[in-house]
């Protein structure tokens, strides 16, 4: 054991900047990782004094309010998991295995949310259900209904989280081999029993890992129970933040961040480790796309009106948004007016581009890391390979609440003293969103012959050229896809974010919150209405920029 | 002068899967490389020959850097090489699957060495396009790699290569994705620039006609070990053990008593070795004959049986075009399987027929 690790050693040894820049990711994973998850659950045990103390879990028990927040997280999370996956995966099913109209614009929608803050759906909700809501209050005239609630929540959360349930269902569906469905229809199987008896327990793995990460994102959903949640209907994620925030209580905020912890790292644990291998994807290099024919046309057309419905939706919710960002006062007053834009151009402009800093910061940053980790843990033997690939995508099961407690706990104070300052943020975003590039930079290293990057070696490269020159060109879909998803996710961040800004380095989406918190739902939306457009403008640039090499790379066959 | 290349007793074990978790003291290994020792010449060719998982292609990486052998020395003329790692050994690999960059085009792929080694911009484009016309790409130099067809990748890998004027070069399989055709092609055109250049090489295969056909020596290897070192000729003629006789052409053993060095008794017949036998007289030995060195002929009902001449019936008979394969069953011995040139000329015999058989070139091995 010991022999083998040296061994490593010596070799990786042979490239003195491949093995300064191992030990510097492994030590940045563990300052900017470990450490501040190592805070939480300390400060989570500790009594005032500092000795070991189970008192704030005692809590617990004796206080209905953290009880409560326990049960109410627990059960908005399985309730957003079950909905939102059963839209999923009809959305899945009917986008990948019929042949309606408009697929491509139906996907486009159904994604839209997942590029959006995580709290959009929760303002639209508030324009048309709130206490001066559009349908509510003008059309129905209710003057005694809340939307504040279990229900609000739930029904903002299905709208934020139901396409991610599509997207992990979509390449669920899409693998199956659909000779399967014909085999099964040959040997005289109904249509019902097919899809019962074959289909969908293929597709049962699937369907629990999406259940798995849907109930993961809802727990450490931040935004939505802010905006929808109320005061009577306490949840974990914004309970940490009112005890951190509101009464200073960090031990508390601790303890409670921990209880989030613990289902977050089980799901992601049972996703991981035990239904990712039981996934029955056939990849067989041929084009599965075939038309399933196990849909009757009336339960095909069914379907297909639960996607359109739910595509109108999206399109009604942004709709509002604009239209709440483009009226004068609504709910009283609806003339057309821009006077929220000049607001948020005016006063605003300091929090506009301070996110995009920090986006812009973070995107290439955490693109780049990714893939280099990426290449390491594929391509490098070296003793704790393992240890560092855990580390680097354990903030996937973090909760982003967890993370910003973490940090706020770990560089408070000295030896490294970062609060209020950009890198804070900017670390935090980047060791947060650098799993997915890790991820997907793997999945597509491991179907690239190790020999092309033997070859550049052999013809005089080192590691850190061969990585630049060779690997990073050739994974440049995972790299876009990193890149894409480390933007948007540093500009729509919340949860972990909203500890960490200071009035030097605000974000938007923090801001959107506070304009909805002080009632200015106008400003709110006008501000979403900016952040979406950002967006969409750095998917097209990040597209001009890497795509080209993207699809170079995907047009050679080996 | 030293040897270019020289292997000093080099060994490579790899932790056995099935024993990876068990983890006592004693783990058990695959050896893949069993302490083997080799020495080649400046400008030579020699092959790896050998079926496949006897440790070909890792002897090879070990060579070029990408493994580290467990024990043992690698040099190249007097500069030992086996700390140093793939980049700075002044070695170029041919790979089975060609590894060529699939995002450079033809000319970037050969000139991805040189940069490398920042050649200047003159003489990088100067040595690229005498290669890219040594290896005759030069119209294709803007082309992407997809767009070329398999030999011409091969070509690529080769220029790739042979740009750097490397110390040796390296050729893991390189035509085994080829068709027979262009496999018989491109055998001739890389032997051809291999001696022109005279870069010393080592190219591994498993085709033993590659090998005889390619090679100023031939290692033969089995299971990590070397079996025989020798040309072509020399393993053909005289082989060292019944592994090299059956995997180097084909060959029946024929059981026999050795009476002198030169002479042996086969059932019931005296026959004649072509080299002489170390063994004692009286001792056992397994006689290589090869089916097309056995002279066959119609059976003759008076004369005797001629000295040397074993006799037999053919039991079966196969027309192969260039040559007809008969199975001739003789008393006392395994069926033996003998060739015989060109048949549609001299017809075929019938099954049935009653033959005499007078082996030649025959090798005595001893009999373990
Ligand atoms: N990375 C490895 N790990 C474990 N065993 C290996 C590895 N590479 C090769 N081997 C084993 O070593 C032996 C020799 O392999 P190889 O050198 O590839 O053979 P060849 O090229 O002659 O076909 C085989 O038994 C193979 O299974
Ligand atoms: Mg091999």
């Amino acid at each position: 054991m010991l022999r083998r690790a040296w061994q490593e050693l010596r070799i990786i040894a042979r490239d003195p900047i491949l093995l300064a820049l191992i030990v510097a990711i492994m030590a940045a994973l563990v300052v900017f990782v470990v450490w501040p998850l190592a805070r939480v659950l300390v400060t989570a045990f500790q009594a005032p004094d500092g000795s070991f103390s189970l008192a704030n879990f005692e809590l617990l028990g004796q206080r209905r309010l953290y009880r409560n927040a326990l049960r109410n997280s627990l059960v908005v999370g399985g309730l957003v998991g079950l909905v939102g996956v059963a839209i999923g995966y009809i959305a899945a099913f009917v986008l990948t295995r019929t042949n309606v109209p408009f697929k491509r614009v139906l996907h486009t929608l159904v994604m839209l949310p997942i590029i959006s803050p995580p709290f959009a759906g929760a303002i639209s909700i508030l324009f048309l259900f709130g206490f001066n809501g559009l349908v509510t209050r003008q059309l129905l005239g209710l003057t005694n209904f809340s939307i504040y609630g279990m229900h609000g929540v739930v029904l903002s959360q299905v709208f934020t989280f139901a396409p991610i349930a599509y997207l992990n269902l979509r390449g669920v569906l899409a693998g199956l081999n659909p000779t399967l469905e014909d085999a099964a229809l040959n040997v005289g199987a109904s249509r019902w029993q097919v899809f019962w008896r074959v289909i969908f327990p293929l597709s049962l793995p699937g369907v629990a890992s999406a259940f798995l990460v849907v109930l993961i994102e809802s727990m450490a959903d931040f935004g939505n129970p802010l905006v929808l949640g109320g005061a009577a209907f306490p949840m974990l994620a914004t309970q940490a933040y009112l005890e951190i925030t509101g009464s200073f209580n960090l031990a508390r905020g601790a303890m409670l961040a921990g209880v989030l912890l613990l289902p977050s790292i089980t799901a992601f644990a049972i996703q991981r480790y035990y239904l990712a291998k039981r996934q029955y994807v056939t990849v067989t290099g041929k084009p599965t796309a075939s038309t399933s024919k196990i849909v009757s046309p009336g339960a095909k057309w069914l379907l297909y009106a639960v996607v359109v419905a739910f595509a109108v939706v999206v399109i009604a919710f942004y709709a509002v948004i604009l239209l709440g960002a483009l009226t004068r006062v609504w709910g009283f007053d609806y003339t057309p007016d821009l006077r929220h834009f000049r607001y948020v151009f005016a006063v605003g402009w300091e929090t506009v581009k301070d996110t995009l800093v920090v986006a812009v910061l973070t995107t290439p940053v955490s693109g780049l890391l990714g893939m280099l980790i990426a290449f390491i843990v594929v391509r490098k033997r070296f003793p704790g390979r393992a240890s560092l690939e855990f580390m680097s995508i354990l903030n996937f099961a973090v909760p982003g609440t967890v993370a910003g407690i973490g940090y706020i706990l770990a560089f408070n104070g000295p030896p490294l003293i970062l609060t209020g300052t950009l890198a804070i943020l900017v670390l935090n975003f980047v060791f947060r969103y650098v799993p997915v590039g890790i991820q997907s930079g793997i999945a597509v290293l491991r179907q690239i012959d190790p020999a092309i990057e033997e070859a550049a070696q052999n013809l005089g490269a080192n590691a850190i050229t061969t990585f630049r020159r060779i690997t990073l060109p050739l994974i440049a879909p995972a790299f876009f896809s990193g890149l894409v998803f480390a933007f948007v996710r540093a500009m729509t961040a919340i949860s972990a974010a909203i500890f960490l800004v200071s009035a030097n380095w605000n974000l938007m989406t923090v801001q959107i919150l506070n304009e909805v918190g002080s009632g200015r739902l106008g400003v709110a939306a006008a501000y979403s209405i900016v952040l979406l457009a950002i967006v969409l403008v750095a998917f097209g640039v990040i597209n001009l920029i890497v795509g080209r090499g993207a699809e170079d790379a995907t047009s050679v066959r080996f | 002068m030293p040897a270019d290349l020289r292997l000093e007793k080099l060994r490579k074990e790899y932790a056995s899967p099935e024993n990876a978790s068990s983890g006592g003291p004693e783990r058990a290994t695959v050896v893949a490389v069993d302490d083997v020792s080799l020495e080649v010449e400046k400008g030579a060719l020699v092959t790896l020959l050998g079926p496949s998982g006897c440790g070909k292609t890792t002897l090879l990486r070990m060579i070029a850097g990408f493994e580290e052998p467990t024990s043992g020395r690698v040099y190249f003329g007097d500069r030992r090489v086996d700390e140093l790692a793939p980049n700075v050994r002044d070695t170029a690999m041919v790979f089975q699957s060609y590894a060529i960059f699939p995002h450079l085009n033809v000319y970037e792929n050969v000139a991805f060495g040189l940069r490398m080694h920042g050649v200047g911009k003159s003489e990088l484009t100067e040595r690229v396009g005498q290669v890219l016309e040594l290896v005759g790409l030069t119209t294709m130099a803007k082309r992407a790699p997809s767009q070329l067809s398999g030999g011409q990748q091969q070509r690529v890998a080769l220029a790739r290569c042979i740009v750097m004027q490397p110390k040796l070069l390296l050729f893991d399989e390189p035509l085994s994705n080829l068709d027979a055709k262009l496999r018989e092609q491109m055998r001739v055109e890389i032997r051809d620039l291999q001696q022109r250049l005279g870069i010393t090489s080592v190219y591994v295969t498993h085709d033993q006609i590659e090998a005889m056909a390619m090679s100023d020596v031939v290692v033969v290897m089995n299971a990590g070990r070397v079996e025989q070192v020798g040309g072509p000729r020399e393993i053909y003629a005289r082989p060292v053990s019944r592994f090299v006789a059956d995997f180097i052409g084909d060959a029946n053993f024929l059981p026999g008593v050795l009476l002198d060095a030169r002479t042996v008794r086969i059932a019931g017949a005296t026959l004649t070795l072509a080299d002489p036998c170390q063994e004692r007289p009286g001792a056992n030995v397994a006689v290589v004959a090869r089916p097309e060195a056995m002279n066959l002929a119609r059976a003759t009902d008076q004369d005797e049986r001629a000295a040397g001449t074993l006799s037999g019936t053919v039991r079966r008979t196969a027309f192969l075009g260039t040559i007809a394969r008969y199975m001739v069953e003789v008393e006392g011995l395994p069926d033996l399987q003998v060739d015989v040139a060109s048949p549609a000329e001299t017809g075929l015999l019938a099954p049935g027929t009653h033959v005499s058989l007078a082996p030649g070139a025959l090798h005595a091995l001893a009999d373990a």
